[in-house]
C-alpha cells in the first residue's frame, strides 16, 4: 500500500518506474556503467598520485635551500670600443666548489619560526671516495644532524642490518656500496675528499632507499664528520626543510627566497615533470568525465521522452483528474534524478568492486599490491550528486513536455 | 452550469482550421441527468471537454458552479476541475501501475500530496459502493471491462464532485454491464444530487434520463425533456 510519508510525485514516479521495468533496468545499467568507468579511473589516477607523491617526500625534503651558483663573469666589458667594435666574449661556466650557505644559524632560524615551517635540518653533502682494501668506490656523503634529519627523511625505517647510531666515527651505508666493497656492519671504510682530508668511519647501518642508484652512492655521517671532510667548518652546503602543507612548498619556497635572498627549491619544483603529467592525466580525465556524463544525459532523456510519449494518456486522465502541471512536471523531474541516482549508486558498487578486483590482479612481483588504493568517500558521494543532478537535468526537457500536453489531446490518442 | 453561445474551433490559424461547435447554449442544473445524443463526430466528446474544462472554447462563456472559465489560468482551470468534474471515459483509462483502490486514491492524493488514511476508507466505500470490494487490490488492468469502468466511476466520484461527465461510458460494454453501470451513475445522481452529463447511442438508456439533447453537426438541434425536470432557478449551478 502506500505510505504515508511518500509525496504524491514520488508514488507516481516510483511506480512508473517500476511498471517500466525493462526500461529502468537499462537505463540504471548505463547509468551504472559509466559511472564505474569514472569512479575507477578517478581512484586509479589519484591512488597513483598520492602514491608517487608518498614514496618522493619519503626520500626527499619538501624544501631544499642552496648556496648561490657561482655565476661566471665576463672576462672583459663588453661595452663597444671606439671603433664601434664588439668584443666577443666567452664565458666558461665556472668550476662549482663546495660552498656554504652565508649566516646560515641565522637563516635557519628565521625559517624555523614561520610557522608553516615544521623541521629544519641542515646538511653538509660532498663528494668523496669510499676506500676498502683496494675497492674503492665515488660517493655522496651527506652530513646530517639525526635528529632533525630523521623527521625529514626516516633512514630508520631503511635500515636493513645495524642500527641507525650516527656518531662522529659512523657512517650510514646502502646495500650496493655495502656489496660492492664487501663491508657489513661494524666493518671500517675509509673515507677521503677531494681535498686530501681522509677519516676512518666504521660502518653502523645498512639501509635499503628503494633504489639501485641511491643505495650505490647515497651515505650518511654525522654533520661534524661532513664538514671537517669537506673542508667546511661550521658550514652547510644545504638546509632541509618540511612544511605543514606539501601542496604549499613552492609558495613557501618562493617566500624563503624573498625573505633571505637564498635559492629555495620545492619538491614540486624538482618533480615539474611528475606534474605536468599529472596536470595532463587529469585534463583527459575531466574530458572523459564530461562525455561520461553526456551520454548518461542523453540516455536519460531518451528514455524518458519515450516514456512520455507511451503514457500521454495516463497523463491527460492525470490532469482530468485535476493533477497540476507543476505535478505532473516534478513526477518526470524525479524519475530523471532517481535513475541518475540508482545508477550511480550501482555504478559505485561496480566501480568499487572493479578496483578491489584490480588489486587483487596487478601486483608486484613479490606479491604486494603495485600502490595502495584509498576508497575515498568524496568520490563516491561526487559522483552520486553529479550523476542524480544530470538525471534531473536530463529529465528537463522531457517532463516539460509531459507538462506541456494537452490533456484533450492526450486522452484522444 | 451554463454554456453561452459557445464556440470551438480546431487547427485556429491554420488552413485546416475547422468549427466543430457552433454557438452552444446549454446549461445544466443541480442533481439533472442530462442524456447527450448524437452521432459520432457530431462534437459531443468536444462539447464535454469543453465542459470538463480539459478545453477551452474559442468563443462563448462558461460557467462552472458560478464561476466564469475564460479568464482562468491552468493552475485555476487544474483546481476548479479537481474540484468540481469527474469524468468518466468510454475507454476506462485507468492508471495500470496501480491496483483498483488506488486508482480510485488518485484524485484526492493529488489534490492533498500525501496519502492518509481517510483517503484510503474512501476509496475503499466508493469500491464497495460500486461493488468491487474483492478486488480493491487488483491491479489495474488485471480486471474486467465492466469491472474498469466501473472503478473509473468510483474515481470520477471520489472527491464527491458536483458534476460528473461520462463520454459514452456504456460504449464498450455488453449490454448487462452497461445497464449496471447507468445504474451505478443514476443511483449516485440521485443519492448525492451530482448533475451528470451522459453521453449515448443507446436511446434506451436516454429515456431513463431527466432529459436529452441531441447534438448534430455541432449544434444542439432538440432538447426532450424527461420524467423529472428541475428547472428551480435556485438549482442552477
Ligand atoms: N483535437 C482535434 N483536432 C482536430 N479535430 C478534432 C479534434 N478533436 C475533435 N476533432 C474533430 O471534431 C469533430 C467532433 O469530434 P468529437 O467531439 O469527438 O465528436 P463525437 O464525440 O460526437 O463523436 C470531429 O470531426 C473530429 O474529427
Ligand atoms: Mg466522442
Amino acid at each position: 500500500m502506500l505510505n504515508r510519508w511518500t509525496p504524491f510525485e514520488w508514488i507516481i514516479a516510483l511506480r512508473f518506474m517500476r511498471e517500466g521495468r525493462m526500461q529502468t533496468a537499462f537505463i540504471i545499467s548505463g547509468v551504472a556503467i559509466g559511472v564505474a568507468v569514472i569512479v575507477f579511473m578517478s581512484a586509479l589516477l589519484s591512488g597513483l598520485q598520492s602514491n608517487f607523491i608518498r614514496r618522493v617526500l619519503s626520500a626527499q625534503a619538501h624544501i631544499q635551500l642552496l648556496p648561490p651558483k657561482e655565476v661566471a663573469r665576463p672576462q672583459r666589458d663588453v661595452e663597444p670600443g671606439a671603433d664601434n667594435s664588439v668584443y666577443g666574449t666567452i664565458v666558461q661556466p665556472p668550476l662549482q666548489r663546495v660552498r656554504s650557505i652565508d649566516q646560515w644559524q641565522a637563516i635557519a632560524r628565521h625559517i624555523g619560526a614561520m610557522s608553516q615551517v615544521v623541521v629544519v635540518s641542515p646538511e653538509a653533502a660532498g663528494s668523496v671516495l669510499a676506500v676498502r682494501g683496494s675497492a674503492s668506490r665515488a660517493i655522496t656523503m651527506i652530513g646530517i644532524e639525526p635528529t632533525q634529519y630523521f623527521r625529514i627523511v626516516d633512514i630508520r625505517d631503511k635500515i636493513v642490518r645495524g642500527t641507525d647510531r650516527l656518531n662522529a666515527a659512523d657512517i650510514l651505508i646502502g646495500t650496493e656500496l655495502a656489496s660492492d666493497l664487501g663491508v657489513d656492519v661494524g666493518d671500517k671504510l675509509r673515507i677521503s675528499s677531494a681535498l686530501g682530508a681522509s677519516n676512518t668511519l666504521s660502518v653502523t647501518g645498512i639501509f635499503d632507499l628503494g633504489n639501485k642508484g641511491a643505495n650505490q652512492r647515497t651515505t650518511f655521517v654525522a654533520l661534524h664528520t661532513a664538514q671537517s671532510l669537506l673542508g667546511l667548518p661550521g658550514g652547510v652546503t644545504g638546509l632541509d626543510l618540511t612544511v605543514r602543507d606539501v601542496y604549499a612548498a613552492e609558495r613557501i619556497a618562493q617566500r624563503i627566497t624573498a625573505a633571505t635572498g637564498v635559492q629555495a627549491d620545492s619538491w614540486i619544483k624538482t618533480n615539474a615533470q611528475f606534474f605536468t603529467a599529472i596536470n595532463a592525466q587529469q585534463t583527459s580525465n575531466t574530458v572523459i568525465r564530461f562525455f561520461v556524463a553526456l551520454s548518461v544525459a542523453f540516455g536519460i532523456a531518451s528514455v524518458l521522452v519515450v516514456s512520455v510519449v507511451q503514457r500521454s494518456r495516463e497523463i491527460g486522465i492525470l490532469r482530468a483528474m485535476g493533477i497540476s502541471q507543476g505535478q505532473i512536471l516534478r513526477v518526470f523531474l524525479l524519475q530523471g534524478g532517481l535513475l541518475g541516482m540508482l545508477g550511480s549508486i550501482a555504478g559505485a558498487a561496480l566501480g568499487a568492486f572493479a578496483l578491489i578486483l584490480w588489486q587483487q590482479l596487478a601486483r608486484n612481483a613479490d606479491g604486494t599490491p603495485l600502490f595502495p588504493l584509498s576508497f575515498e568517500p568524496v568520490l563516491f558521494i561526487a559522483a552520486l550528486v553529479l550523476a542524480t543532478l544530470t538525471g534531473l537535468g536530463a529529465a528537463v526537457a522531457p517532463a516539460l513536455r509531459a507538462a506541456r500536453l494537452e490533456p484533450v489531446v492526450a486522452i484522444r490518442g | 452550469m451554463q454554456l453561452l453561445d459557445v464556440h470551438k474551433s480546431f487547427n485556429v490559424g491554420t488552413p485546416i482550421e475547422t468549427e466543430v461547435l457552433h454557438g452552444i447554449d446549454l446549461t445544466l442544473f443541480k442533481g439533472e441527468f442530462c442524456a447527450v445524443m448524437g452521432p459520432s463526430g457530431s462534437g459531443k466528446s468536444t462539447l464535454l471537454n469543453i465542459v470538463g474544462l480539459l478545453d477551452r472554447p474559442t468563443r462563448g462563456t462558461l460557467t462552472v458552479c458560478g464561476e466564469e472559465t475564460t479568464r482562468l489560468d491552468d493552475r485555476a482551470l487544474t483546481r476548479l476541475r479537481g474540484h468540481n468534474i469527474g469524468f468518466v471515459f468510454q475507454y476506462h483509462h485507468l492508471i495500470s501501475a496501480f491496483s483498483a483502490i488506488e486508482n480510485v486514491m488518485m484524485p484526492m492524493l493529488g489534490a492533498a500530496g500525501f496519502p492518509d488514511a481517510a483517503m484510503s476508507e474512501r476509496a475503499a466505500e466508493l469500491l464497495e459502493y460500486v461493488g468491487l470490494t474483492p478486488w480493491r487490490d487488483n491491479p489495474a488492468n488485471k480486471l474486467s471491462g465492466g469491472q474498469q469502468q466501473r472503478v473509473a466511476i468510483a474515481r470520477s466520484l471520489a472527491m464527491n464532485p458536483p458534476v460528473l461527465l461520462a463520454d459514452e461510458p456504456t460504449g464498450n460494454l455488453d449490454t448487462k454491464s452497461a445497464d449496471s453501470v447507468f445504474e451505478l451513475l443514476r443511483r449516485f445522481n440521485r443519492e448525492q444530487g451530482t448533475s451528470v452529463l451522459f453521453v449515448t447511442h443507446n436511446p434506451v438508456l436516454a429515456q431513463r434520463c431527466d432529459k436529452t439533447i441531441e447534438v448534430i453537426d455541432g449544434t444542439i438541434v432538440d432538447r426532450h425533456r424527461g420524467a423529472k425536470a428541475a428547472s428551480d432557478a435556485d438549482l442552477l449551478l
